[in-house]
């Protein structure tokens, strides 16, 4: 049984411009224990994914449809205190600044027993070893002493594992991790995604990774879920997504990346932008930009189809569909594109293009 | 036309020899961050200074990009307006084409040097004066060093400009924030190349934009350096980012360069134990699920670095010599390494 | 001009206007009063300063739709026989010019000073800072009166256009400071913006970089404060010439009507202090509540 489900979900924003729909019909599962990235770029919606599974959407924000069910029970329509015992105690939370993520009026071992206590039926005294032990845990030297500093007496990295402490103390089965490293150097980054991978596979605890950088991704998650303009573009098991990417979107990015193996002269581009939430265009969200666009794309908007071992938005899987076959060729010119070869000739013949 | 014509690759090294454009030498900067003067005088507390930048020296040749990598507190950012006016060194200086540049800045000929040399910002939401139409963005450098009258001659010039990154000479009307971060940073570049400069100092340029949208701006810069022969100091903690753009690599730890080499060199042989590091801490994208060896600690606070070589409480391979004497940046098989273990051949 | 008009109208802060009922019947208040003051000549039925037109015999008298009222005077008259409501008129006049003129002034010296203290730093900012204590340190009034006196002591027999620019002075005196500290915050935070630093890149002198860079960008919450201080501005007018060292008595501004109002409010003729002062707080109400509505539509975090 998966531990969190989010199905239909559709998040919209009431503006005095017309409702503006953030998040359009997302689904995707978590498995216990599992790791799931989810990447898309900024606006994609990647953030108020996460914001809607902890609750905490700003107003005016609001879930307009589907259920989030974690662990059997439907957490989107709770009430603000139901939540609250929610957070913290079945779902934690890391943000992206660590400064901003603690309390700089109170030290970090009260900030620590007070959520300890808020969801476990332990005494002051055992909640402070418990605390002192997670410090341990995430790897701060000294923790006996450590437990009774203020955060800004802490650098970044040191205050990032404290950020995981906190979200682990109540031992949730869920950790929203919404961009937990980029704001960290790179050799702090190494060290914290290790301890984040380590701390939950140790308690059993899955974890829903929010981030743009793919590096990231690949070394941590099991499976990843690609957002595009609120929608779920592709979602599998990582080592696919990232090799054998089938939409087209994905392969872009993947293509775009600048990477440590190869050399190349120019970096493949994806032309244009990501759509705002006020002109997406009727179809499939992508449609604009896709090399291998035909009218279905502009009209249906696609469903998540299965594509190898992915699942992917795209009418180029859809198994009925014949241009079906072009989804191999896409997907090769794309490999072709990120090694920095020349593409095959077969894709560039592959189809008639449709001219928007 | 005036001198306003862009040199091309040819023309640029065909007048400028072998000398390189940009010679930084032992640039240092200190700035005095001690408490106010009431403070220290009760509290009796220290002056305390910040070496940001400590000794730092560098040569770029035309047409040429050195990238500068290192993580945050070692300076990059520091030695960048240095270069390009906006600090006074406390040490040291940069020539550029033959002529002090700190000198310039100080006196009237600092225009001249102004126009040659241009920068580029890392916050695209920040780098253009939000109440300010793209045009007047643009056209402000032509309008600051004369270069052209007349209002059609300016717009006909911006619509150039606009054109050379990718833009419709169309967006002129508008203003910024009805761009995406992609965009302004395309306008920026567009206002930086506005006086034809030589040299381009970006910081961090990419750093705030998408994947995909940093493709697009890498690219176009790419392209702008080989039609226009540009020089490029190029600022960024990605490395990769830095292994496609970069002919040449510095890395920088708290103020001093340890290593720099050719692109090629560093990436396939890195020499200093920091390099090594910092290139085994990138996660790596097609290594699904590889396991990275951090790199131990955490860079020390900058206002008190640690004696001898910066990096002795991290390194693997510190001596006793490490903590006691500083390396200097030495010349090994055409690579320049400051490291003790390197120059013993410990390592 | 239609075009930028009907930008701002579609804008975010012309929807606020639109949408907020208080912002408009505040605008059409202080409209109407505004209106009525400019265009005094036309708008007032008599003009209480002409001495010839004043009638001994129609002073003293109630309200129109009171007894022994007439439609003439329709909010009766004074022991001079002057009409209430022109009087109330050309007074708001007064009290609008010195209240928007001193402001004006304020802002000048306000952002100014806030500009170069926030853009040089050092000892000038040092100085600056100090400078805004040690006025913020004296109550408004009592420095108004100094100033007042003070001119008067000086141009015993000044023409009267002097003592209004000696009232001006000293109300603008008081004001300047919390301009200049909005302004030098913000000038601060503009300042170590990159296109502040872009814009040293390329050369631009530093007193061009503060004017056409950073001066567009701090601008805003100083109309907001403006706007309130116009009404602060007024009150304060009215309290000086209330205390007579205002405006001169041959100009009566709404101070000095409630000065002569207060004198006979006792013997019954309560219109003579009513009315002026029942304008004062119409004037300075519907002006404050603009400027707040401003604020509040101005204010990213909350639109």
């Amino acid at each position: 049984m998966s531990l969190l489900q989010v199905k239909n979900l559709v998040v919209e924003f009431p503006t005095r411009r017309g409702t503006l729909r953030a998040l359009d019909d997302i689904s995707f599962e978590i498995a216990p224990g599992e790791i799931l990235g989810v990447v898309g770029e900024s606006g994609a919606g990647k953030s108020l994914t996460g914001a809607a599974i902890i609750g905490l959407l700003e107003p005016p924000g609001r879930v307009a449809g589907g259920e989030i069910v974690l662990e059997g029970q439907r957490i989107d329509n709770l009430g603000y205190e139901q939540m609250r015992h929610i957070r913290g105690r079945r779902i934690g939370a890391i943000f992206q600044d660590p400064l901003t993520s603690l309390n700089p009026l109170y030290t970090v071992g009260r900030q620590l027993v007070e959520t300890i206590r808020t969801h476990l039926p332990v005494s002051h005294a055992e909640a402070r070893q418990r605390a002192i032990d997670l410090l341990k845990d995430t790897g701060i030297p000294a923790a006996e002493q450590r437990i009774d500093h203020y955060p800004h007496q802490f650098s970044g990295g040191m205050r990032q594992r404290v950020v995981i402490a906190l979200a682990l103390a109540a031992e949730p089965k869920l950790i929203v991790a919404d961009e937990p490293t980029t704001a960290l150097d790179v050799s702090i980054q190494a060290q914290i995604i290790q301890l984040l991978k380590r701390l939950c596979r140790e308690r059993g605890a899955a974890v829903m990774l929010i981030t743009h950088d793919m590096g990231v991704i690949a070394e941590t998650c099991d499976r990843v879920a690609v957002l595009y303009a609120g929608r779920v573009a592709e979602i599998g098991p990582v080592r696919e997504v990232i090799h054998q990417p089938a939409h087209p979107y994905t392969g872009g990015l993947m293509a775009s990346i600048p990477d440590m193996d190869s050399d190349r002269e120019r970096l493949h581009q994806i032309d244009g932008a990501m759509p705002r939430l006020n002109a997406i265009p009727p179809g499939c969200a992508y449609n604009p930009r896709c090399l291998r666009v035909f009218e279905r794309c502009l009209q249906e908007r696609p469903e998540l189809l299965p594509a190898g071992a992915t699942m992917a938005a795209c009418w180029l899987h859809d198994a009925a569909d014949p241009h079906r076959g072009h989804a191999a060729l896409l997907a090769q010119h794309e490999r072709a594109l990120a090694h920095g070869e020349r593409a095959a000739p077969d894709a560039a013949q592959a189809l008639p293009e449709v001219q928007p | 036309m005036n001198a306003a014509v862009m040199p091309n690759a040819e023309a640029a090294s065909a007048a400028a020899g072998d000398a390189p454009l940009v010679v930084a030498h032992d640039l240092a900067k200190t700035f005095d961050v001690s408490a106010p003067w009431l403070n220290r005088v009760l509290e009796r507390k220290p002056r305390t200074l910040l070496h940001a930048v400590d000794g730092v020296s560098f040569e770029i040749e035309r047409g040429k990009t050195l990238a500068l990598v290192g993580e945050s507190g070692c300076g990059k950012s520091t030695v960048a307006r240095l270069l390009v006016g906006l600090y006074e060194p406390t040490r040291g200086g940069m020539h550029f084409d033959g002529q002090d540049a700190q000198a310039a800045y100080r006196s009237s000929s600092g225009r001249q040097l102004r126009r040659r040399i241009q920068m580029i910002f890392q916050d695209p939401y920040a780098s253009l004066n939000p109440r300010w139409l793209v045009e007047d963005i643009i056209a402000e450098p032509l309008h600051e060093h004369g270069i052209l009258s007349g209002k059609d001659a300016m717009r006909e010039r911006v619509g150039e400009l606009l054109r050379s990154v990718g833009l419709s000479p169309l967006d002129m009307a508008k203003y910024p924030h009805q761009f995406s971060g992609g965009q302004r940073q395309r306008i920026s570049i567009a206002r930086a190349l506005a006086t034809a400069p030589e040299f381009l100092v970006c910081d961090e340029p990419t750093s705030a934009l998408d994947v995909s949208v940093q493709a697009q701006v890498l690219n176009i810069m790419k392209d702008l350096q080989r039609e226009r022969g540009l020089t490029y100091l190029f600022i960024s903690h990605n490395l990769a980012v830095v292994r496609h753009v970069s002919d040449q690599v510095g890395v920088m730890y708290l103020g001093r360069l340890v290593e720099r080499a050719d692109k090629a060199e560093l990436f396939a042989r890195p020499r200093h134990p920091y390099t090594r590091m910092l290139l085994d801490a990138i996660p790596q994208m097609h290594a699904v699920g590889r396991a990275r060896t951090p790199v131990q600690g955490e860079v020390p606070n900058p206002l008190n670095p640690p004696s001898g070589c910066a990096f002795h409480p991290r390194c693997p391979h510190a001596n006793a010599r490490c903590s006691a004497e500083r390396p200097a940046l030495l010349q090994l098989s055409g690579v320049r390494v400051a490291c003790h273990a390197v120059e013993e051949g410990r390592i | 001009m239609k075009t930028t008009l009907a930008r701002w109208f579609d804008s975010d802060v012309g929807y606020s206007f639109r949408t907020s009922p208080m912002a408009i019947a505040a605008a059409v208040i202080a409209f109407v009063c505004v209106f009525s003051s400019v265009f005094a000549g036309w708008v007032a039925p008599h003009n209480p300063f002409d001495l010839a037109s004043l009638d001994l015999m129609d002073a003293r008298l109630p309200p129109a739709w009171m007894e022994g009222g007439s439609t003439k005077y329709l909010l009766g008259t004074d022991d001079q026989g002057r009409d209430i409501l022109s009087a109330v008129i050309y007074g708001a006049r007064i009290s609008l010019i010195v209240g928007v003129v001193s402001v004006l002034l304020s802002v000048v010296v306000g952002v100014l000073l806030g500009l170069l203290a926030g853009f040089w730093g050092g000892w000038l900012d040092a100085f600056l800072m100090r400078l805004c204590d040690v006025v913020l340190s004296f109550p408004a009034i009592l420095v108004a009166l100094l100033i007042a006196g003070v001119g008067r002591a000086l141009f015993p027999n000044a023409h009267e256009s002097l003592a209004f620019g000696v009232l001006i002075i000293a109300i603008a005196l008081t004001g300047w400071v919390q301009y200049a500290r909005t302004v030098r915050g913000s000038t601060l935070v503009e300042r170590s913006k990159e296109y502040v630093q872009a814009a040293r890149v390329m050369g631009v002198p530093p007193l061009r970089i503060m004017l056409r860079h950073v001066l567009p960008n701090v601008l805003g919450p100083v109309l907001v404060l403006a706007t309130i201080q116009v009404a602060t501005a007024i009150i304060t007018e009215a309290t000086l010439s209330f205390l007579g060292v205002g405006v001169p008595p041959t100009s009566p501004s709404l101070g000095t009507l409630i000065n002569n109002g207060n004198a006979v409010l006792f013997s019954g003729e309560w219109w003579v202090l009513v009315f002026p002062g029942a304008m004062l707080v119409l004037l300075a109400l519907s002006v404050n509540l603009l400027g707040d509505w401003l604020r509040d539509a101005l204010n990213p975090r909350l639109r």
